[in-house]
């Protein structure tokens, strides 16, 4: 009797820890998610967590089992892989952030298993699977050409745009799957792409589509011989020549090269623009002061200088589809505007509102680090401001003590303004002289670390006033002339050095006349 | 041996089947000509309905109130879709007919036990065209697994992105003038499908297990034919002012004529979308009755 009762407890012994490593698999990928996912994604699953509706695009619902990242057919289930690859990634241009350093892979595997759970469309026994994409062609000159000719005849632009900013004509009606405004991508800042960067990445949403999306496969087009393999990666090679070829790094500082006996460009298709790359400055809503801004259509602007020592020009460049207030977008602006949250007093989406563009810099130039507040300075820094907007044709100098003091000169103008929207971009040229009379202007002195900072609005997102996207500070450098002393020095001691060795060669020769 | 039965059985229907095609002869030749190929493509499975029991149901969808004006398409974007129409293209969400009645209602069985379990022979491809940038037709019923040939006859760019809730959707692209085929592998009313590069174009797709369904024409007019005698739940779905539903009964060669009557008071009806349709679901038919 008494083996029998060993036995039995050294059985319920054994199956103890088993049962618990299953309990604690559960239960790893339930807390997970809890913990971190459930605020957007919602405790459900359904994407409707607290802080979804200051969101657009919206958290995934999984319950539909939708995934935009797949390397599966259009419509099919992701790979588990994929899932880890959206969850280790993020979903870059969202609210996604990448988990890939923030969990632990088991964390990760179980969040996997238990975000499934969520939909009756994955199965227990089918696993998914993945397309053939073939290897990648290299890229050349030819092949990026030869897909060109392919966006074209296969029409990427009708939503992407001919320069691919996003801004082709079906772009202001596209809504993803649950009827939310869903903005073509722009597809010149691949480091925004949602599901990677590279060619390959590209190459997987042209063949799988983002479902969910307005972002249809190609796959159906290439199996109906429409098209080959090899034009499609032709494409996706195309479409990654329209990026940067590195993601640009963060540089703090704007160089103002100085060009000597020339004017300053003083207008967008002045060629000396493409002598200089630019620097390309992040932008994120503003969402300080109320009524904030979660979904700013610029993400960032592209900003270059030129001076001639009497002049400075300043051109700001962005991507915006579309010349605010446009017709065209006005349904596209009044569903942004309900769709988001939170109602702060904010743009109401009745009425049309410019795009608009702000270069904040102090009203004196600071001693020491210290600059005024970025989000308009305060009364004891205040800032001097260069205001563009698109339904003028000039630029106001103004200057501001802190948010919703902003006051412009309404005459004794020193600047001067350009402003071209062409292709899904802004060009903005601003022209001022280094030094105005003005002693509410600041001063731009050669070879200082000016502080500068960006403000912008698009006008048919629903933006304006204190909803728009804005930047930190930056620093603007005008190049100093070159010291007269850099000119003579050089000469002189090459001259030197030049007689010097004269002077050793013929010592000996001497010495060896001498010898012999 | 329960095997040779089937055999025997389905046997006799065929040859009931084509007498009666015989004896119908002229009566309707388009109709014969469909069936007749529809029934030649599917060689492994005859229709389980004995026509000499088999009765139908015809009817029409009455608009009542004033027709609500429709947006005109811009379609200046689009010159070889704008040159396909005579007139201004209009959205498709409510057409009324010349005669009052409405069209794009799909009408359908929804429950009758009489067809319970039945396995129909599954028809040939339909087809949904991309034409002048409309969908061709906007409403449209398919049995499940039936082909759907998917056309772009305007030679532009155009997705098909469709989105039903009881299965996996699709979202693809046609940039030039092609063919694709799809197919539902589950029962659901209604599948509803965009065109993304063009807002305005929008179809519905109900996907059922049995040939009963219908679309209210130019006339209004609907037909469900060949079912065998029994009652049935019938609903009309439209996409603007929703679903309504009687009960009707069809006897052995008899014809139930049957109205559905919407009106313009609907406009703000719930309408079902992705609705699985379980013909086992009797309650509606119980409750009626």
């Amino acid at each position: 009797m008494d083996t029998i009762r060993i036995m039995l407890l050294v059985l319920t012994v054994m199956t103890i820890p088993l049962r618990l490593d299953a309990l604690q698999e559960d239960d790893l990928g339930k807390v997970t998610y809890d913990r971190w996912c459930s605020e957007c994604h919602g405790v459900d699953g359904s994407g409707n967590g607290s802080a979804a509706g200051f969101m657009l695009p919206r958290p995934r619902n999984f319950t539909l089992a939708q995934y935009q990242i797949r390397t599966t057919a259009s419509g099919d289930l992701p790979t588990d892989q994929n899932m880890l690859d959206a969850i280790n990634n993020g979903a870059p241009g969202t609210a996604m952030p990448a988990w890939d350093d923030l969990l632990s892979e088991p964390e990760k595997q179980a969040l996997v298993q238990y975000l499934k759970t969520f939909s009756r469309f994955f199965p227990d026994d089918e696993v998914p699977q993945s397309l053939d994409f073939g290897g990648s062609t290299r890229t050349s000159e030819e092949v990026v050409a030869e897909g060109r000719r392919q966006y074209e005849a296969i029409e990427c632009w009708k939503c992407h745009g001919d320069q691919g900013r996003g801004d082709g004509e079906s772009s202001p009606t596209l809504v993803d799957d649950t009827g939310f405004p869903a903005a073509a991508a722009d597809l010149t800042e691949n480091w925004f792409f949602n599901g990677g960067d590279d060619v390959e990445d590209i190459y997987r949403a042209i063949r799988t589509g983002l479902d969910g999306t307005p972002m249809p496969n190609f796959s159906d087009v290439l199996d109906a011989g429409v098209i080959t393999e090899e034009e499609l990666w032709a494409v996706a090679h195309y479409v990654r020549s329209l990026s940067p070829e590195e993601v640009p790094g963060i540089s703090e500082v704007v160089q103002a090269r100085l060009i000597e006996d020339l004017d300053v460009p003083r207008s967008v298709a002045d060629e000396i623009w493409n002598e200089t790359e630019g620097v390309y400055i992040p932008l994120v809503g503003q969402i300080i002061v109320q009524p904030r801004w979660f979904n700013p259509r610029v993400d960032g602007v592209w900003v270059k200088a030129f001076h001639n020592g009497e002049d400075i020009s300043v051109m700001v460049r962005w991507s915006d589809p579309n010349n605010s207030p446009d017709q065209a977008w006005s349904d596209w602006k009044s569903q942004v505007v309900t769709t988001m949250e939170p109602k702060e007093g904010g743009d109401t989406g009745i009425g049309a509102s410019p795009d608009q563009l702000v270069v904040q810099f102090p009203m004196q130039m600071p001693e020491g680090m210290e600059r005024p507040y970025f989000l308009k300075g305060d009364s004891r820094r205040p800032v001097y401001l260069w205001e563009w907007k698109s339904d003028r044709q000039t630029a106001l100098e103004g200057e501001a003590r802190g948010v919703g003091t902003e006051s412009f000169q309404a005459e004794g103008q020193d600047l001067s303004v350009e402003g071209v929207h062409k292709d899904g971009q802004w060009q903005v040229v601003f022209t001022r002289p280094l030094l105005t009379e003005d002693e509410n202007d600041l001063d731009f002195i050669t070879g200082e670390a000016i502080p500068m900072s960006f403000f912008a609005w698009d006008g048919d997102n629903g933006e304006s006033g204190n909803q728009g996207a804005l930047s930190s500070w930056y620093f603007l450098m005008l190049e100093e002339a070159t010291p007269t002393a850099v000119y003579v020095a050089p000469p002189l001691a090459m001259l030197l050095a030049g007689a010097l060795g004269l002077l050793m060669v013929r010592n000996a020769q001497k010495r060896e006349k001498e010898n012999i | 041996m329960l095997v040779l039965k089937k055999i025997e059985k389905l046997a006799a229907f065929t040859l009931v089947g084509s007498l009666l095609m015989v004896g119908c002869g002229g009566a309707d030749s388009s109709d014969s000509a469909g069936s007749s190929s529809a029934a030649s493509e599917a060689t492994a499975m005859e229709n389980p309905v004995d026509p000499s029991t088999a009765g139908n149901i015809v009817g029409s969808v009455a608009f009542e109130g004033s027709a609500p004006a429709m947006d005109a398409i811009d379609m200046s974007g689009e010159s070889v879709c704008a040159n396909k129409h005579s007139g201004t293209p209009m959205v498709q969400t409510v057409v009324v007919n010349d005669n009052g009645t409405l069209s794009n209602v799909f009408v359908y069985v929804k429950e009758g036990s009489a067809i319970d379990g039945m396995q129909f022979p599954t028809p040939s491809a339909a087809l949904l065209d991309q034409d002048g940038c409309v969908y061709s037709p906007h409403v449209m019923g398919v049995m499940v697994d039936q082909e759907i040939t998917i056309r772009n006859s305007d030679g532009l760019l155009h997705n098909i992105n469709a989105t039903p809730t009881e299965q996996r959707g699709f979202n693809s692209s046609q940039p030039v003038t092609m063919e694709t085929s799809q197919d539902f592998g589950t029962p659901e009313v209604m599948i509803p499908l965009r065109c993304d590069v063009h807002g305005w174009m929008t179809a519905y797709i109900g996907v059922l297990t049995h040939p009963y369904h219908s679309v209210s024409d130019g006339s209004g007019d609907f037909s469900l034919s060949t079912l065998p005698e029994g009652d049935y739940v019938v609903e009309a779905w439209h996409e603007q002012y929703g679903t309504q539903s009687q009960t009707v009964t069809v006897t052995a060669g008899g014809t139930a004529d049957v109205t559905f009557t919407f009106s313009a008071d609907m406009a703000n009806a719930v309408v079902p979308m992705g609705t699985p349709v379980d013909l086992h679901d009797h309650s509606l038919v119980t409750d009626q009755q």
